[in-house]
């Protein structure tokens, strides 16, 4: 096992440097003058002469990634123009509040949607089993940005259970309680998709195990239904879904662009759509670069518990 | 299980037809799609004329059903015209996406290699990515507009084509016409489009209408950012992001466009799903049936009488399989009574009923499709096809233990085999975890295997064919049982390991005195283990008796060709007559004797009415007319 997660973790340094590279091209994307384009409005020839510099805009392609990436290596992600303040900065402050909601919601479409795909294979076609499979496929054609909008309409506006938005009270005590207030509505807004995909994949993953011949011979052994479908059936089902979850996790990062700044949540997803539209490139590639990497180890971290889940695939 | 439903050959569009929610889906994008394109010729207002006179109107006012927004423009002009553009943007996206997307895929399978590696890696990159996250930082780069939002939206959905696609040709490239195409000396872009293409289609339209919907929504969320679409055009996902700040004045500005979205993103799903059924059935949703805990069994009575001392007593046993319009019966009333230490071989061909035999007795056919139809299975007095199920769970694994074919299969694979003979010990017996553990590898000691400490934490796959079936029947054994079925326990292992498998099985089941039901098509065997041996046809037994008598005398001409096909040592050139003819199906069985269209000695009164079970001598029975006419050995 040790082996194995040391071989997968070293296989996770070229994917890395792809992602760097990808990062690194969006630069080369803009088209006209990169240098005038990251700099916008504060683009003075004084300015717009030491980002070339800076970002070695004269030099060959390669060169230019390999300064970058040397940079990037030393916690250098270049300084935000429009917020006047190293990319890095910004984003570490930023990545916090991000990664307690995206860590919320795939909490909760892993408990939820596990728990309703087993309840769907278990019951196929009964009552319980109709009604998830309807709830499930409303919940994957949500518009997770128009559901914010409607539980801050229901549930804080009308009801006033929860508050409208942000990660604190203005003048509150910063108490765990108080966080976990402001982020029920986000997390779930941003759960609903991933918790539909979760349960309609762990509803047919169970019943492909259900037919198993070893849910057999757990029956055979007279084991009670109880444990027949969690120890035998759940645990095999198990090892097809924790990939499907990682997958999640990069839809849940993504998607809290859309929530937190409809919830005003103070994370790297709303500073992102700031940054586009004030133009501030580099801050942009910080943040996604930074998003990215931590996808990559949350994709690692799935491997493993696959693998520990699965002793079979240890040896490969 | 002999019979495999046939899929019927039917239009595709029938099949879709017939999905009722699929219908409904297909109802739903017509509609909102046909009014989106028929929006310059329907009696809208026009959806830019601003009115402040009559900002924020809530929907029924008079002259706007739906309202007005912030600016007096007609909501419902604006909600045709916006789904006009969210539409066209996310189906254009979707077709960039599955064009460049296929491209790959195509491109990467058929000339593998370096090809397939360059570009199947630069996908897995794109794949690295939080989905939304990529677009994001295209839309930066490019600048916030529909245009580039469509883009970017369709660059990272096309690792979901590349990946789809370069799948379903690689399982094309080898076969022979790609192979005589190329002899043929097309073109390697002649042979791509018209001879890979074609073929991957259907999984190109699976994929398109999978990721559609995502689009659609992803490109509304961009401009819901205020990324995609710029005033004055406006698109659903940008009416909402104004809607959004006004969300306690006047709620329906965001309502309106969202429960659009929602509306058509359900029917596109719904779509797609029925769209995928139809074109790939392997996929479609629950469309496999998981068995239930028991066997269903239909009404029915108990007699409540029954042999007082016999272990189990099975009686007009039917057990069938209901699978769409068709009835297979694949026990047709089956009797039986086994004594205490009575050892049973049933012997007969694939599909003649005595898997699904043995598997009624505890309710393990899987329903569905499977139903016991009618009759009894008495198991010390005790009809277990209408016992309480946790009654029945006492006594499975219990007072009845099987021993089924495939050790592989039957072993779960994700749990240390120790563990698995500890949880019948632990579930029967109330043991503890380190006396159950003692008791485990003194078992698994007894059946043989070496170091069962060690073995005690090895899983499935780290054991060998033969003691994996050690384990399995270290398990049966665990609990002492009077009764233990075995199912073909050797038919998965290799003949040496066979012999010694079965010399074990023997043993132990004579030390412990427990009776033996041995279901097999190897007749040597039977002879060596049983007392009594059924020879079961067509979900019937065609004779019964005492093994050495019914082996020496057969008095069914089915239990004559079965022996006549066993190879025996020192004659070798004894000719291994192989019976000729098929079993019929069994939903649509022959009248008279099952068995007449391959019988030599068949005649006329052997194909009219029931042919009965009949007694032929002390503890021997035969379901043949012309009996005596085989004559004794």
């Amino acid at each position: 096992m040790l082996g194995y997660a040391l071989r997968r973790l070293a296989l996770t340094v070229p994917v890395l440097l792809g992602i760097s590279v990808i990062v690194f091209l969006v630069i080369s994307l803009i088209p006209g003058d990169p240098a005038t384009a990251i700099l916008g409005s504060f683009a003075t020839p004084e300015n717009v002469e030491r980002i070339n510099r800076e970002l070695g805009l004269d030099q060959p392609l390669p060169v230019q990634y390999l300064t970058w990436l040397q940079g990037v290596l030393e916690g250098d992600l270049g300084r935000s123009y429009s917020l006047n303040r190293p990319v890095l900065d910004e984003v570490l402050e930023r990545f916090g509040p991000t990664l307690i909601l995206a860590a919320a919601a795939l909490f909760l479409c892993t408990v939820l949607g596990l728990a309703a795909g087993v309840v769907s294979a278990v019951r196929q076609y009964g009552w319980a089993d109709k009604l998830i499979t309807l709830t499930v496929l409303v919940g994957i054609s949500t518009p997770s940005f128009f559901l914010g909008i409607m539980l801050i309409l229901w549930f804080s506006v009308g009801l006033g259970w929860f508050p409208t938005g942000g990660m604190y009270d203005l003048f509150g005590d910063g108490s765990p309680s108080e966080l976990l207030w402001h982020l029920t509505l986000p997390a779930t807004a941003l759960a609903v998709v991933a918790t539909g995909v979760v349960a309609r994949l762990t509803r047919s993953g169970m019943l492909e195990v259900l037919r198993q011949d070893y849910v057999r011979t757990a029956r055979a052994k007279g084991l009670r239904e109880g444990r027949v479908i969690l120890r035998h059936a759940f645990v095999n089902a198990l090892v097809g879904i924790v990939p499907i979850i990682g997958i999640q996790a990069g839809f849940v990062l993504g998607g809290a662009v859309y929530i937190e700044t409809v919830f005003q949540w103070p994370g790297i997803g709303r500073m992102l759509v700031t940054a586009i539209s004030t133009r501030d490139i580099l801050l942009v590639q910080g943040g996604v670069l930074v998003v990215a990497a931590s996808f990559v180890l949350i994709n690692l971290a799935t491997d493993l518990i696959q693998v520990a889940l699965d002793p079979r695939l240890r040896r490969g | 299980m002999a019979a495999s439903s046939l899929p019927r050959r039917t239009s595709a569009w029938a099949r879709l037809s017939r999905n009722g929610l699929a219908v409904v889906g297909l109802a739903i994008v017509v509609a909102i799609v046909g009014i989106a394109l028929l929006a310059p010729v329907l009696p809208l207002a026009d959806p830019d004329i601003t009115a402040p006179a009559n900002r924020l109107l809530p929907p029924f006012s008079h002259g706007a059903w739906l309202g007005t927004d912030q600016l007096g423009r007609d909501m419902l002009s604006r909600l045709v015209w916006g789904a006009r553009v969210s539409i066209a943007v996310g189906v254009a996206a979707t077709l960039v996406a599955a064009f460049v997307g296929s491209t790959i895929g195509l491109v990467a399978a058929y000339f593998g290699r370096l090809a397939d590696n360059v570009l199947m890696r630069g996908v897995d990159m794109l794949m690295a990515f939080p989905y939304l996250l990529l677009a994001l930082a295209i839309v930066a780069a490019l600048g916030p507009g529909l245009l580039n939002a469509l883009l970017a939206i369709a660059v990272v959905n096309i690792p979901f084509f590349a990946r789809s696609v370069r799948g379903a040709t690689l399982g094309l490239v080898q076969r022979e016409f790609i192979e005589a195409a190329r002899l043929s000396g097309y073109s390697n872009a002649r042979i791509i489009l018209s001879e890979l293409l074609p073929n991957v289609l259907p999984v190109i339209v699976i994929t398109m209408s999978t990721t559609v919907g995502w689009m659609i929504l992803e490109t509304a969320g961009l401009s819901f950012l205020g990324l995609g679409a710029q005033p004055p055009q406006a698109d659903l996902g940008s009416m909402l992001g104004d809607g959004r700040n006004l969300v306690i004045t006047a709620p329906h500005v965001s309502i309106v466009p969202g429960v659009l979205i929602l509306v058509l993103v359900i029917g596109i799903n719904l779509l797609g799903d029925g769209l995928r059924d139809v074109l790939d059935p392997r996929l479609k949703s629950g469309a496999l049936s998981r068995p239930v805990a028991r066997t269903a069994v239909a009404e029915g009575r108990t007699s409540g009488t029954g042999d007082k001392g016999a272990l189990l007593e099975v009686r007009n046993l039917r057990t069938e399989f209901h699978i769409g319009q068709r009835v297979l019966k694949a026990v047709g009333g089956i009797d039986f009574v086994l004594q205490p230490g009575e050892s049973l071989g049933i012997v007969g061909e694939s599909g003649s009923g005595k898997s699904v035999t043995a598997l009624s007795i505890l309710g393990l056919v899987p329903t569905p499709p499977g139903i016991v139809a009618g009759g009894e299975i008495r198991f010390a007095g005790r009809d277990l096809l209408r016992l309480p199920m946790r009654d029945l769970q006492d006594i499975r694994g219990n007072r009845i233990a099987y021993i089924f074919q495939d050790p592989l299969t039957t072993l779960n694979p994700l749990m240390r085999v120790g563990h698995q003979v500890t949880e019948t010990l632990i579930r029967h017996q109330g043991l503890g975890g380190s006396a159950a553990r003692r008791q485990a590898e003194e078992l698994l000691d007894a059946v043989g295997i070496p170091q069962p400490r060690t073995k005690f934490d090895a899983f499935p796959h780290e054991l060998s064919g033969g003691q994996r079936q050690r384990v399995v029947i270290a398990m049966a054994l665990a609990n002492r049982p009077d009764l233990i079925i075995a199912d073909e326990p050797t038919t998965a292992l290799d003949v040496t390991t066979q012999a010694r498998v079965l010399a074990l099985l023997n043993d132990l089941r004579r030390q412990s005195g427990a009776a033996l039901v041995f279901i097999t098509h190897d007749l040597g065997v039977v002879s060596e283990l049983c007392e009594r041996v059924l020879v079961m046809y067509a979900g019937k037994v065609v004779e019964s008796g005492p093994v050495g008598e019914v082996f020496a005398a057969p008095r069914h001409p089915y239990t004559r060709a079965l022996l006549a096909c066993v190879p025996v040592l020192g004659e070798p050139e004894r000719a291994l007559d192989a019976i000729p003819g098929l079993p019929p199906p069994v939903d649509d069985l022959p009248e008279g004797c099952a068995f007449a269209p391959r019988c030599p000695l068949a005649m006329a009164e052997c194909r009219r009415g029931e042919i009965l079970l009949a007694r032929t001598g002390e503890g021997r029975r035969s379901r043949c007319i012309r009996w005596m006419e085989l004559g004794d050995g």
